[in-house]
């Protein structure tokens, strides 16, 4: 991407209140339908880069697939020894799996580019984004848009098909309904730690690796059944940051399990409001984060 | 020899540098370290015995395996990005004039590097690992000796597999395949994900005599104390024969690839 030189000078006088002028640019338009439309272009011309250089692409994606797929190809070799881990089977963890890796690819593909803000923050190059009439959320999500992600989805799809083929499922409507409720929910709470990740590193710039112990760090403990790890970990996950609600607390209500904390059956349904939650939340680190930016100035 | 100390000084000074960064990582290796061990938990409590280990061996390969992840380099990184960049862009033709010589140089870095990433990304992990997990460290000093001798033939095997990585820009010019293809064999066959003595039939086999063993798998089991006296020779004979064949590889393919070397201008 062509990279406006900004000067030195210039960027702060944006930079001391970032939102004060693009409410009159924007008058009478929906910034949040502005937003995506800037969205789907940054997208689609990053697209069209990627498609520049096809095997590359190809490598690439195929590289994504292999790499997230061994987290399941480790669980695969654990189950050549055991017929049960925490007392699940392997198609039972494998919708755990399917469900937390499908929901945290969607939003590594769409959201997962803003975990390179840290970069723009410390080189002075978020100043270009700050002078475009676009959101700067927008731009910084649409960032060297990684397409090769569909290679974690593509993963985590399968296991799920896998898991669905072979587990014995009482099927009711709700049950069904849950699926793609807790794969869409879950790719919105994962989305949301995303953006509050991004809003840590205006403060933190180098210390950016940190947000990877909530996304992957994250994604990987819903890999497995809750009843494996310790009761603080679960808490944790369950109240802190809500990543049980992703895939743990739904999943286990589609296996018929009950969860190690106790919490009643309903909570299962509850995916949908920590979502919109977690957003709120993000949505205000993420301004605070923007409003105390300070460019490098250089 | 002077001039590759003051170069690895100059690794170990530059990582040395991103201190969030590096308190960022321990960090995440850390958090890591708490998933993975409650996993192997689950696994060696069905088979306490499992791979050979005892539940506490087992925790503790979790937490060396974190604390030697950058060290060794099992996920690429360190200096392969910069040379295959260097070759794509032509620079190299500037490294090739200076009066050192390119592979022991950019070992020379390598080596500073691998001594910050050990200090600075594995001791604290390991620490936090051991006040919340019952682990089983070395008594003897000899075998904390012993094992930083394995981690140090492991740093160079892990160079010379990098090496030949990084050169391969020569022929592919983009190199990020490359890395990519190499970061999933370190992954996979230094054992990061699974200790590789739990891999089953040939797999494990195969997996067990390939170079990147040399990386977490071999370093490991000599903490452990797993290979003593005649086993201990074994191991490091085992790594330093990778290492050499490796480093002659790499020779090798940069001799065949400087006499090709066509500098684009511009």
């Amino acid at each position: 991407m062509a990279e406006a030189e900004v000067e030195a000078g210039a960027g702060r006088r944006d930079v001391a209140d970032p939102g004060a002028w693009r409410e009159d640019a924007f008058a009478g338009r929906s910034r949040l339908l502005e937003g995506v439309r800037a969205y789907g272009l940054i997208v689609a011309m990053w697209m069209r880069s990627t498609m520049a250089y096809r095997a590359s692409f190809v490598m690439t994606t195929v590289g994504n697939f292999v790499a997230t797929a061994f987290d399941f190809v480790t669980i695969m070799l654990m189950f050549t020894h055991v017929d049960a881990l925490g007392g699940y089977t392997l198609p039972e963890i494998a919708l755990l799996y399917g469900a937390s890796a499908t929901a945290f690819g969607l939003s590594d593909l769409l959201l997962g580019s803003v975990e390179r803000l840290g970069r723009r923050v410390r080189d002075g190059t978020l100043d270009t984004l700050l002078v475009r009439p676009v959101p700067v959320l927008a731009q910084v999500a649409a960032d060297r848009f990684a397409l090769r992600r569909l290679g974690r989805i593509t993963q985590g799809l399968l296991v799920l098909g896998y898991a669905l083929v072979t587990l014995d499922i009482a099927w009711t409507p709700l049950k069904v309904v849950m699926l793609p409720l807790m794969v869409l929910s879950g790719a919105a709470v994962f989305g949301a730690v995303f953006v509050a990740g991004a809003a840590f590193q205006f403060f933190a710039q180098d210390a950016s690796e940190v947000q990877n112990a909530f996304t992957y760090g994250g994604t990987t403990v819903l890999q497995y059944p809750p009843s494996i790890f310790a009761k603080e970990l679960v808490r944790g996950v369950t109240f802190v940051v809500p990543l049980a609600f992703v895939s743990w607390l739904p999943a286990l209500y589609v296996l018929g399990r009950d969860y190690p904390l106790g919490l009643p059956g309903w909570v299962a349904f509850l995916p949908p409001v920590v979502a919109a939650l977690c957003w709120a939340l993000a949505s205000l680190a993420w301004r605070t984060g923007l409003r105390a930016y300070r460019s490098t100035g250089s | 020899m002077r001039l590759y100390a003051v170069v690895a000084a100059g690794g170990f000074r530059r990582h040395a540098t991103y201190r969030a960064a590096t308190a960022a990582g321990v960090f995440t290796n850390t958090v890591f370290g708490f998933i993975v061990a409650y996993t192997y938990m689950a696994l060696w409590d069905v088979r306490p015995r499992l791979g050979g280990y005892d539940v506490s061996e087992a925790v503790t390969y979790v937490w060396l395996g974190q604390a030697l992840l950058m060290t060794c380099a099992m996920m690429g990184g360190g200096f392969e990005d910069e040379l295959s960049e260097r070759i794509r862009t032509g620079d190299i033709a500037v490294d090739l004039y200076r009066p050192a010589d390119l592979q022991l140089w950019w070992l020379a870095g390598d080596l500073g590097r691998a001594a910050f990433h050990l200090l600075g990304r594995g001791i604290v992990p390991m620490v936090l690992g051991a006040l919340a997990f019952d682990l089983a460290l070395p008594r003897s000093p000899w075998t904390w000796a012993a094992f930083l001798v394995s981690v140090s033939l492991g740093v160079v095997v892990s160079f010379g597999l990098r090496y030949l990585v990084a050169l391969s820009a020569f022929w592919l010019m983009d190199g990020a395949g490359a890395m990519q293809m190499a970061m999933l064999a370190g992954l996979f066959f230094s054992g990061m994900l699974l200790p590789l003595t739990l891999f089953p039939g040939l797999l494990g086999e195969v997996a067990r005599a390939l170079p990147w063993s040399s990386l977490l798998q071999v370093p490991a089991d000599v903490f452990l104390g797993k290979r003593t006296g005649w086993g201990l020779v074994q191991a490091y004979a085992f790594q330093a024969g990778w290492a050499v064949a490796l480093l002659l590889a790499g020779r090798l393919l940069q001799s065949v690839a400087t006499r090709r070397v066509v500098v684009q201008g511009g």
